[in-house]
């Protein structure tokens, strides 16, 4: 069977290829903190030794639209052409490309049907920055093939947040139980509180401080019950206008085990978001 | 209200170089042109295979028209479409993150909870 190399959970933080290739006058003052905290957290992948990648983000209105909105779909192909223009545009983020594992995409596409998670297969699929960007942070070489998983966090109506946990613990499960001798990272990335496009966006921090604080305590606490207690798809609303992306980060708690503490955590708070970084080792910590 | 227009205005605007370009420099015609010419067009049907039915409010051609995203916030239409685009129009015009600031000092005045963007 498959091991479980590691679990992460991160923010993607689209402008963080610009801060960190920037020079001179361009470079922003948080860069080279920022870059620091990168690569201690780029480390806890490597020492995992992973050969495969299963990847969960959403699609930000680039591939997947309104006239035909999946809940959550596994991306089965070859490769994954990556990065779209308007992403070019505004972040600068490179076009990539990343070779697929078609036999665990399609064994997560079987098991999770049977599971009971009705998931939508895309075999074209062009990534975005939610799975580039771990990319670019954990594993800029980017020379293991992915397993994009992308959720719905942007078109309502989603999922429930109790849909996303569930999700995690069965990926976890699925992967666990893949006839395989590979060793899985399954990495996932999402948001704190974060509003794009209302009056809160773009402040001094995060728009909820408060419950960044929190959310960074149930994420490294591994304590779903108390996350779930609280966080609902009404509740999301008020810390940001995004902060549904944050369902993502729960269905990381998912697949690294209720009250599985993280072996890793870190955050940055920056102008606009708290960025936060987490890893589990199922087989143990790594020396 | 036909969000879910706004949003194929904002989406297929924003993703076409061409397009970002007519918009900030001729909003009425490109509005009026695409309302024609796209609004109809199922994204991943042949052309002919159009749909019959689709058509902005006269309330969301203006606010189109006049590059008014506070009006189109107010109107449910995706707040990450409306400044995705938006940016790309008019950062340039603007020192850094001064653009997006100023769009949300625009919107000081609303409080939650913010209009409905289900579609």
């Amino acid at each position: 069977m498959a091991t479980v190399a590691a679990v992460i959970a991160s923010t993607h933080h689209p402008f963080y290829y610009r801060a960190s290739t920037s020079a001179g006058a361009d470079r922003p003052p948080f860069a080279d903190e920022w870059v620091a905290k990168i690569e201690a957290f780029r480390q806890t992948l490597t020492r995992a030794e992973p050969d495969v990648l299963v990847m969960v983000g959403s699609d930000h209105f680039h591939q997947l639209w309104l006239d035909n909105m999946p809940q959550f779909l596994v991306g089965k192909a070859p490769f994954f052409d990556a990065n779209w223009y308007n992403e070019e545009r505004e972040f600068g983020l490179p076009k990539m490309r990343l070779a697929g594992e078609e036999e665990l995409a399609g064994y997560l596409l079987r098991e999770g049907l049977d599971a009971g998670f009705d998931l939508a297969f895309s075999n074209e699929l062009r990534i975005d920055h939610s799975v580039t960007c771990p990319i670019i942070t954990l594993r800029p070489q980017a020379d293991l093939p992915v397993v994009p998983v992308y959720t719905n966090i942007f078109a309502p109506p989603m999922p429930r947040p109790e849909r996303f946990v569930q999700l995690g613990r069965a990926i976890r499960q699925m992967v666990e139980a893949w006839p395989s001798d590979k060793r899985v990272a399954i990495i996932g990335t999402g948001h704190l509180s974060l509003e794009l496009g209302g009056p809160r966006q773009f402040g001094p921090h995060g728009p909820d401080p408060e419950f960044d604080r929190q959310a960074v305590a149930w994420i490294a606490n591994g304590d779903v019950d108390g996350c779930l207690g609280e966080v609902t798809l009404d509740s999301l609303h008020a810390p940001g206008n995004a902060t549904h992306g944050f369902m993502d980060f729960m269905l990381m708690m998912g697949a690294a085990g209720d009250g599985i503490k993280a072996d890793y955590t870190d955050t940055l708070d920056l102008f606009h978001t708290m960025e936060a970084y987490f890893t589990w080792y199922p087989q143990g910590a790594l020396s | 209200m036909s969000k879910y227009l706004l949003n194929k205005f904002l989406y297929t605007v924003d993703r076409d170089p061409e397009l970002v370009e007519r918009y900030r420099q001729d909003p009425a015609g490109m509005v009026d042109w695409w309302e024609r010419e796209v609004a109809s067009t199922v994204l991943n049907c042949t052309v002919a295979e159009k749909s019959t039915w689709l058509a902005f409010t006269e309330d969301e051609r203006r606010a189109l028209r006049e590059h008014d995203h506070v009006a189109l916030f107010g109107m449910g239409a995706h707040p990450f479409l409306t400044l995705t685009l938006f940016i790309a129009m008019f950062e340039r015009d603007h020192g850094p993150l001064e653009y997006q600031r100023a769009y949300a000092k625009a919107m000081e005045h609303i409080r939650l909870p913010y209009p409905d963007i289900a579609t």
